[in-house]
């Protein structure tokens, strides 16, 4: 039921593999402080793998766009990665599929990232 | 936990297993039930996993299951937190009810009403980015019928979600 947060570095990319539910409370703080403490350490290039996130809430989707919101504003970029059916409809219904970058293949999410810093 | 068997004698017999912390039960008949939570976190769980097995229990696919689970979720949130703001002295009641038809489920907060001109529409431009206020619009987007009653005792949100192969029958039941 609760959240797990790791993260990894690949061609200079933080991916954040995100596990659970992203909901109030646990999940939320987990995603925040993750991101959070990504931002302090100068790590802006930053891709949440939600491929293994079966369910978010209105306050975990209000996490997302917090965390989208950050990272801009830090300079940075954040993109979504694997969005599984539920939180792709979610997304879609909320109209934020389209705000945010989502992918779903690593290697060119991560070139991405490369491509826009040029 | 204990199993706890609502109503005697019904031809549906509902299977409750919720005695946990914070939770009253109080079984009304085979298929009507009312639950009183506290004003936690926890209590958000209980009435999304109640809900949740309420609704496989009434027929409903599994991912209408999940929005019917997800719109428990969400009103007991506001209920918990805007409603009575975690004041352990108040609490929330969440209350399913299965016919025929639908499934009803009514979850009342013991706050000061909410103001329904007040709920921004998440989906204008100048909201998408906000990081609240998608609650109403998700309960609305998953449930069929949505009916807000504030109060300044409190506000009531009954939602009904219509059985598969019912919806015909949505206006006569709604009137």
């Amino acid at each position: 039921m609760s959240m797990k947060a790791s993260t990894r570095q690949v061609d200079g990319i933080t991916i954040v593999d995100l596990s659970g539910r992203i909901t109030l409370g646990e999940g939320s703080v987990i995603l925040r402080d993750t991101v959070r403490d990504l931002v302090a350490k100068g790590n802006k290039k930053i891709l949440l793998n939600l491929g293994d996130v079966n369910y978010i809430d209105s306050s975990g989707i209000g996490e997302l766009v917090s965390a989208f919101t950050s990272v801009r504003n830090q300079g940075g970029e954040l993109k979504l990665l694997n969005l599984t059916k539920k939180v792709h409809d979610l997304l879609q219904i909320t109209k934020l599929y389209t705000v945010f970058d989502v992918k779903d293949d690593e290697a060119a999410a991560v070139k991405s990232f490369a491509t826009s810093a040029r | 936990m204990g199993g706890i068997r609502a109503g005697s004698g019904g031809e549906e017999q509902l299977v409750w297993k919720v005695a946990k912390p914070g939770v009253k039960i109080h079984p009304m008949s085979s298929n009507r039930v009312s639950y009183t939570l506290d004003s936690t976190l926890a209590s958000v769980n209980s009435a999304e996993e109640t809900a949740s097995r309420f609704a496989s229990t009434a027929g409903f696919e599994e991912d209408e299951v999940m929005r019917i689970a997800m719109a428990v979720r969400e009103a007991t949130v506001n209920a918990v937190l805007h409603g009575n703001a975690y004041d352990e002295t108040k609490k929330v009641t969440v209350e399913f009810e299965k016919t025929p038809r639908s499934l009803v489920i009514s979850i009342t907060d013991q706050g000061r009403g909410i103001d329904l001109n007040s709920i921004p529409d998440p989906l204008a431009p100048e909201n998408l980015l906000k990081t609240s206020g998608r609650g109403i619009f998700l309960i609305r987007s998953f449930m069929d019928e949505v009916q807000i009653k504030p109060s300044q005792a409190g506000t009531e949100i009954k939602m009904i979600k219509y059985v598969p192969g019912q919806a015909a029958d949505r206006k006569e039941a709604s009137q």
